[in-house]
């Protein structure tokens, strides 16, 4: 069983003891433990079940390469699926529950799924659930989705905190072993800016564990000089429980701090996610332990040998009374050593070399262990813990010798260095034959914006797995790093020497024993957390996936949140023996960041809730809220859809607005219409190119409607533009392209016609523009106060503009009308929109004024046929589509998107034309978008679709339902009646007529 | 996640600052054009792999549109010019040409 | 003009900095050709400041003047000035090519006070912000979370932030989310 130890435990404080639960189960731990420690001492070795059999699995590992032991974390808003025990700070009032079982951990109806292994091999999705096709719904997909999934979604909202920070550093360095901090000690030096991060929350990595000396001192007390070293240094800053989870084009590289996860009750951010530019980044992540591949390497209680030495150093945690371990290599005798001189009993060293007669065997050998070279295990013996392992010749096919009674097994096939960071962006790997490992090849890094590598590795990351040479590297690396960010390094920094005991050569070893019967091979994992298994990737070699990214995906092998940490080497080296290729030749997989899930939290941000999104809000934005605004999103504006009064439901409102703006006067927030001044001598000119009719000759005082076509001849901007003066014009946009269509303005005077004297200024927000509009509209102008604008029709007729006081306002009213009606559009500053828009509404009253929404708006410009950018247009709609050929000057030599209207699909009489629509039913309301049919239906049985509809309301002025749609020859169908099919067994049919409904001629509003 | 300085403010900026506008020194076809010439002007825009130039405008910055000469593949810039002119500067296709040895300089 | 309201009616808040929306101000975009010297003496006249250098910031008696792009200026004077100044700088730039032009209400301007100034504004803006990355008197243009800002620093402890009006009570909502007690990195020192 495992248990604590009475001594060791350098992280832990004994004095200090934590009570968390675990399945309900209230369990005790110490500070400075991990959830994983913590269980482990408490005899929790059945922390989870597998993803695709529910097989019962333990902890495997001790940092973030943990591919079983997955837990949900904490309750309510703090409840969080898929957290690693490893990687989890264990603090008192810790809840955890395991996943991916039912009833219970114990026992699993999923597990008869390992009955049915033989039926779940390799790409068994893709080949089981094919034909027929109505299975999918009512039978896979349901059973499916029941079983799959890791962990449950949290329902209740996030309770806590996130952000985002920018830091811009010469050098950023990933990993406080030892050989992160020799980099940043190297780095720092230099006078450069560094920024060191390390995942975990103390510094020194495994050296501490492995007994490395530094300097002729233990390592601890190098770590600890250095620590004070660096934390003196102004231009370094150095941050625990940060890790570097990704790196991206330009030295772009982002980290993921843990500010609260181990004390959840602080204040401040949960999670930080740091946004690094670092003109060096040097990546100091150490190595991963590879497991061995034999059959029942995934029972609870087996364990990477590196693991159980952690958990017995670091946290005084015995993985099992009597532990086998089974290696390819010497590192792997360091845990047998001191499990031995914890007391603990090594019933045998499996070493599947021929000879093992280095300095660390022959050390384990002196303590009187048993090793049995050439060896393999045949297999664990065990369900939900280990029981024994019967040993077997590494060279046979497994046949037992003898059966070793053990409780944990500590495993190593070797170790992986950490890649994933210095791959992220490009940088290449080589095969060591020598180590039977990748490592970075520093001739093709991954190049930065000057056509340089930027990122260096360092260390055991660089495939030193030896503590002396890998300080050596990490010390030039951070040298390295700060010389070519610009910091040349100070004279007589050498490197610190460090001291590890020597190790002979590893054997890889892909499957154990080499000659594995299919029995055995139906039971070796690769990928634990995916139910990957030797004989899944052979299996896909078999029916021909010989690309690793295929195989990745066709057996899901290194799919998982661990993403192969674990498996893809084991997976390659088994896909390589079986194409008979080397491993080189069949390269991994691509790494992709993040190194390891970070929080959801952590990618938004501080972007939700109420900052989710920038809402604009108008000057007028919280008397509308103060008065019954039914908000609709216009762009990135809220505008009120309609203002309702009590008991009125929305449609009521919009018919009460529609009715008195119509009969009476309205009052419209018009203040997000997009307002553009330009000016210069070539105004005119440039404006001539953007719009399609005549601007330059626009009298001073005046207004036209224009429309903006880009090149493709598509509409899509039109407003209002008035003559400020002779060489300023202001030019009204819709509500949502202000910005776009400055933006066009500005490309074209920048890109094309630099040379002609045009200056522009996005003005819009400058103004609250408010709408009178009504028959009565003049009247309640004049009712507050007119000074030096006489608003009569003549001298202020339809489509001109003035300056003035208004209210005692300056203000400038221009005769311009979306309605149809008598209409005042008044720009006044925007800090005095509120003062002019109560002024209105209380000189308003006696002619009974009302403010009015989108919606009442929109129903009036359709009566009145006007178009809608965004309704009408769709981004393959020219003016003459709509009918607008009026606003499209003939006399012109060019304007932006005449040549393309030019073209002979733009002239084919058979597009798609803007008609009124006014069904059979004068209640019934066309659908919008509603489809237009004709004829018998397409060979394909899909109906023959001439058109949709584009604008559909019910018209309260005429009293009965108005729409326009976009047909094919509409002009010429004037009269036809057309079918909407709406639903299967409802068809609308609606007459063609002209889309102008209301007051062809203009006479309401030019008067 | 790109660094462009751009040439008017000198600024170094983020990717998330600017805003990009594809092949640069592309010649504007008007209403005169053939149709084989205005169909290039729309439709016909390069793509290489390796030397590019285009537009890309500091957006939140300074908000000039400015033109980049960038390896499509590996990302590194060689340089960054102001947006008026037809043709990239003598002394960056220089160094282009010194930097890819391959590259068949720059056509219009 | 006794009516009118900036944004958000100087509202404030205190938290590890502290901000302050400014109230009305002045700011006059002027465009034009910033080498001219009739231009250069039309700046003089209207806010009595020399021409700033690119992304400069200068301060005076009575106003100042920020560097916005290589042919804007962003002239900031009190606000019940801009219009007598607009039409001022009109005047004396007759037939000269320039734009100026009234913004004072179309942006909203915050002040932001303290030493963890440069780290609030870190949180959303990929811009540098440390000592290096920004002096203090330079101007930077950029975005801050979704929203183009403009700011500088006038000393190591104050900060004026400008952006658009419309989105002031979602910046200010921003800025009080970063600037909250307990939350800033400690990195830029």
């Amino acid at each position: 069983m495992s248990t604590r130890l009475a001594d060791h435990g350098r992280l832990i404080d004994r004095t200090k003891a934590v009570e968390f639960t675990f399945n309900g189960k209230r369990l005790k731990g110490f500070q400075g433990d991990t959830l994983a420690s913590a269980l482990l001492a408490n005899d929790q070795l059945l922390v989870g079940r597998s993803f695709k059999y529910h097989r019962p699995r333990g902890i495997v590992a001790a940092g973030p390469e943990e591919p079983n032991a997955l837990v949900g974390l904490g309750l309510g808003g703090r409840f969080e699926p898929n957290q690693r025990v490893t990687t989890t700070e264990l603090f008192d009032g810790l809840s955890a529950r395991s996943q991916n079982h039912w009833p219970s951990l114990e026992f699993d109806i999923g597990a008869v799924n390992k009955m049915m292994s033989r039926f779940f091999p390799a790409g068994f999705y893709y080949k089981t659930f094919m034909f027929p096709r109505a299975a999918w719904k009512h039978l896979f997909e349901p059973v499916i989705r029941g079983a799959a999934g890791l962990g449950k979604a949290p329902s209740a909202r996030d309770a806590d905190r996130y952000e985002y920070f920018y830091a811009h550093v010469d050098v950023l360095i990933v990993g406080g072993g030892i050989a992160g901090l020799a980099a940043a000690l190297a780095a720092g030096k230099t006078g450069a800016k560094v920024l060191l991060v390390e995942q975990t929350a103390d510094w020194g990595g495994r050296a501490l564990v492995d007994g490395v000396e530094i300097d002729v001192k233990p390592a601890a007390e190098w770590v600890a000089k250095t620590l004070k070293a660096l934390n003196s240094m102004e231009n370094v800053s150095i941050r625990t429980r940060t890790m570097g989870a990704g790196v991206y084009d330009h030295g772009y590289a982002l980290a993921y701090e843990r500010l609260s996860d181990h004390a959840p009750e602080t204040t401040g951010p949960r999670h930080r996610l740091w946004r690094i530019r670092a003109a060096r980044i040097v990546t100091a992540t150490g190595a991963i332990e590879r497991p061995l591949s034999f059959a029942g390497n995934d029972i609870p209680g087996v364990m990477l040998a590196g693991a159980v030495r952690d958990y017995a150093l670091n946290y005084g945690v015995s993985v099992g009374d009597r532990t086998v371990v089974v290696t390819n290599n010497d590192d792997a005798y360091l845990t047998a050593i001191a499990l031995a001189r914890a007391g603990l009993n090594v019933p045998a060293i499996i070493d599947a070399r021929s000879k093992a007669t280095g300095e660390l065997p022959e050390k384990a050998r002196k303590l009187g262990i048993r090793v049995e070279t050439g060896k393999a295990i045949g297999k664990v013996i065990g369900s939900k813990r280990v029981q024994a392992v019967t040993l077997a010749a590494q060279a046979g096919e497994g046949a037992t010798l003898e059966e070793i009674k053990c409780d944990a097994v500590a495993m190593s096939g070797g170790w992986s260095p950490v890649v994933h960071l210095w791959s992220h962006c490009g940088g290449k790997l080589n095969w060591d034959e020598d180590q039977a490992m990748f490592r970075p090849d520093p001739a093709r890094p991954p190049l930065g914006k000057d056509g340089s590598g930027f990122v260096i590795a360092a260390g055991t990351a660089n495939g030193h797995l030896a503590a002396a040479p890998a300080m050596m590297d990490a010390y030039a690396a951070g040298k390295r790093a700060a010389a070519e960010a610009g910091h040349k390094a100070a004279e007589g920094g050498a490197a610190p020497v460090a001291k590890s005991e020597s190790q002979d050569r590893i054997e890889p070893v892909w499957l154990m024993p080499q000659g594995a019967a299919y029995k055995l091979r139906a039971k070796t994992w690769l990928d634990f957390q995916n139910d990957v298994k030797v004989s899944d990737v052979q299996l896909a070699a078999l029916e021909g996936y010989e690309s690793v990214e295929h195989t990745k995906r066709y057996t899901t092998l290194g799919m998982a949140s661990d993403q192969g940490k674990l498996s893809n080497i084991n997976g390659l080296g088994i896909l390589a023996h079986s194409l008979n290729a080397e491993i080189p030749a069949v390269g991994t997989t691509t790494f992709r960041p993040p190194y390891h899930p970070i929080s959801f939290g952590a990618i938004a941000g501080e972007a939700r809730g109420g900052l989710f999104k920038p809402v604009r809000q108008t000057p007028l934005h919280d008397w509308h809220q103060k008065n019954g605004a039914h908000w609709e999103p216009v762009a990135d504006w809220r505008r009120p859809y309609c203002y309702q009064r009590d008991g009125e439901i929305v449609k009521q409102a919009v018919t009460r607005e529609i009715l008195n703006t119509r009969q009476n006067v309205g009052l419209l927030d018009a203040s997000t219409l997009g307002k553009i001044i330009v000016k210069g001598p070539d105004a005119g000119r440039f404006l001539d190119m953007l719009y399609t009719n005549m601007m330059s000759n626009l009298g001073i005082g005046k207004c036209r409607y224009g429309l903006m076509c880009n090149e493709n001849g598509f509409l899509f901007d039109d407003g209002v533009v008035a003559r400020l003066t002779d060489d300023s014009f202001l030019c009204h946009t819709t509500s949502g392209g202000a910005d776009r269509v400055h933006a066009w303005m500005e490309e074209w005077l920048q890109t094309e016609w630099w040379d002609w004297k045009v200056y522009t200024a996005n003005v819009t927000e400058q103004y609250a523009q408010i709408g009178i509009v009504g028959p009565k509209a003049r009247q309640v102008l004049e009712a507050m106060g007119v000074k030096g604008i006489d608003l009569s029709a003549e001298k202020l007729p339809f489509m001109t503009f003035a300056e003035g006081s208004i209210a005692g306002i300056q203000a400038r009213p221009y005769r311009i009308s979306f309605s149809g009606e008598l209409s005042f559009e008044v720009a006044v500053a925007a800090s005095e929109g509120r003062a002019f828009w109560d002024a209105a509404l209380e000189a308003g009253r006696e002619f009974g004024i009302q403010p009015y929404g989108t919606e009442a708006l929109h129903v009036m410009r359709a009566e009145k046929g006007f178009i809608m950018i965004g309704d009408e247009t769709d981004g393959t709609v020219i003016p003459q589509d709509l009918g607008l050929h009026w606003a499209i000057s003939r006399k012109k030599a060019d304007f932006l998107g005449k040549r393309a209207q030019l073209r002979s699909y733009m002239q084919d009489p058979d597009r798609k034309q803007l008609v009124g629509l006014k069904t059979e039913d004068p209640e019934v309301v066309l659908p919008d978008a509603a489809h237009a049919v004709e004829g018998p239906k397409r060979e394909n049985g899909m109906e023959n679709i001439i058109g949709h509809v584009t604008s559909t309301y019910y018209s309260p002025t005429l009293g009965h339902s108005i729409a326009m749609g976009l047909i094919k020859g509409g002009s010429r169908r004037m009269g036809e009646v057309l079918e909407f099919p709406v639903a299967k067994d409802r068809v609308i049919r609606a007459t063609v007529v002209d889309p102008v409904f209301l007051d062809k001629e203009g006479i309401r509003q030019d008067v | 996640m790109l660094i462009l300085t751009c040439p008017y403010c000198g600024i170094d900026a983020d990717e998330t600052d600017l805003a990009p506008g594809g092949e640069a020194h592309v010649t504007r076809h008007g209403a005169d054009a053939s149709d084989d010439d205005f169909e290039a002007y729309l439709f016909h825009k390069r793509n290489p792999r390796g030397v590019h130039f285009e537009r890309w405008r500091h957006v939140y910055g300074c908000g000039k549109w400015f033109h980049a000469a960038r390896d499509t593949m590996t990302l590194e810039v060689f340089g960054t010019y102001p947006a008026q002119t037809l043709v990239p500067p003598k002394t960056l296709q220089t160094k282009i040409k010194k930097k890819r040895p391959d590259w068949k300089g720059f056509k219009k | 003009m006794s009516e009118a309201v900036s944004a958000l009616n100087g509202a404030e808040f205190n938290g590890a900095v502290r901000i302050s929306e400014a109230g009305l101000l002045g700011m006059i975009t002027l465009r034009g050709d910033l080498e001219d010297a009739k231009l250069a003496a039309a700046v003089k006249a209207a806010v009595g400041l020399a021409m700033p250098a690119k992304r400069g910031v200068r301060d005076g008696k009575k106003g100042s003047v920020a560097w916005m792009s290589p042919d804007e200026l962003l002239l900031m004077l009190p606000y019940a000035g801009a219009d007598q100044t607009v039409a001022r700088l009109d005047k004396s730039l007759e037939g000269v090519h320039h734009l100026a032009v009234n913004v004072s209400d179309a942006r909203a301007v915050f002040h932001l006070e303290g030493r963890g100034l440069r780290e609030v504004i870190a949180k959303g803006s990929p811009a540098d912000l440390s000592s290096m990355g920004l002096p203090v008197g330079e101007v930077r243009r950029t975005r801050l979370g979704q929203v183009a800002v403009a700011f500088w620093l006038s000393d190591e402890d104050h900060l004026t932030l400008i952006c658009f009006r419309s989105v002031g009570a979602h910046v200010f909502a921003w800025l009080k989310n970063a600037a909250a007690e307990g939350t800033l990195p400690e990195f830029l020192g």
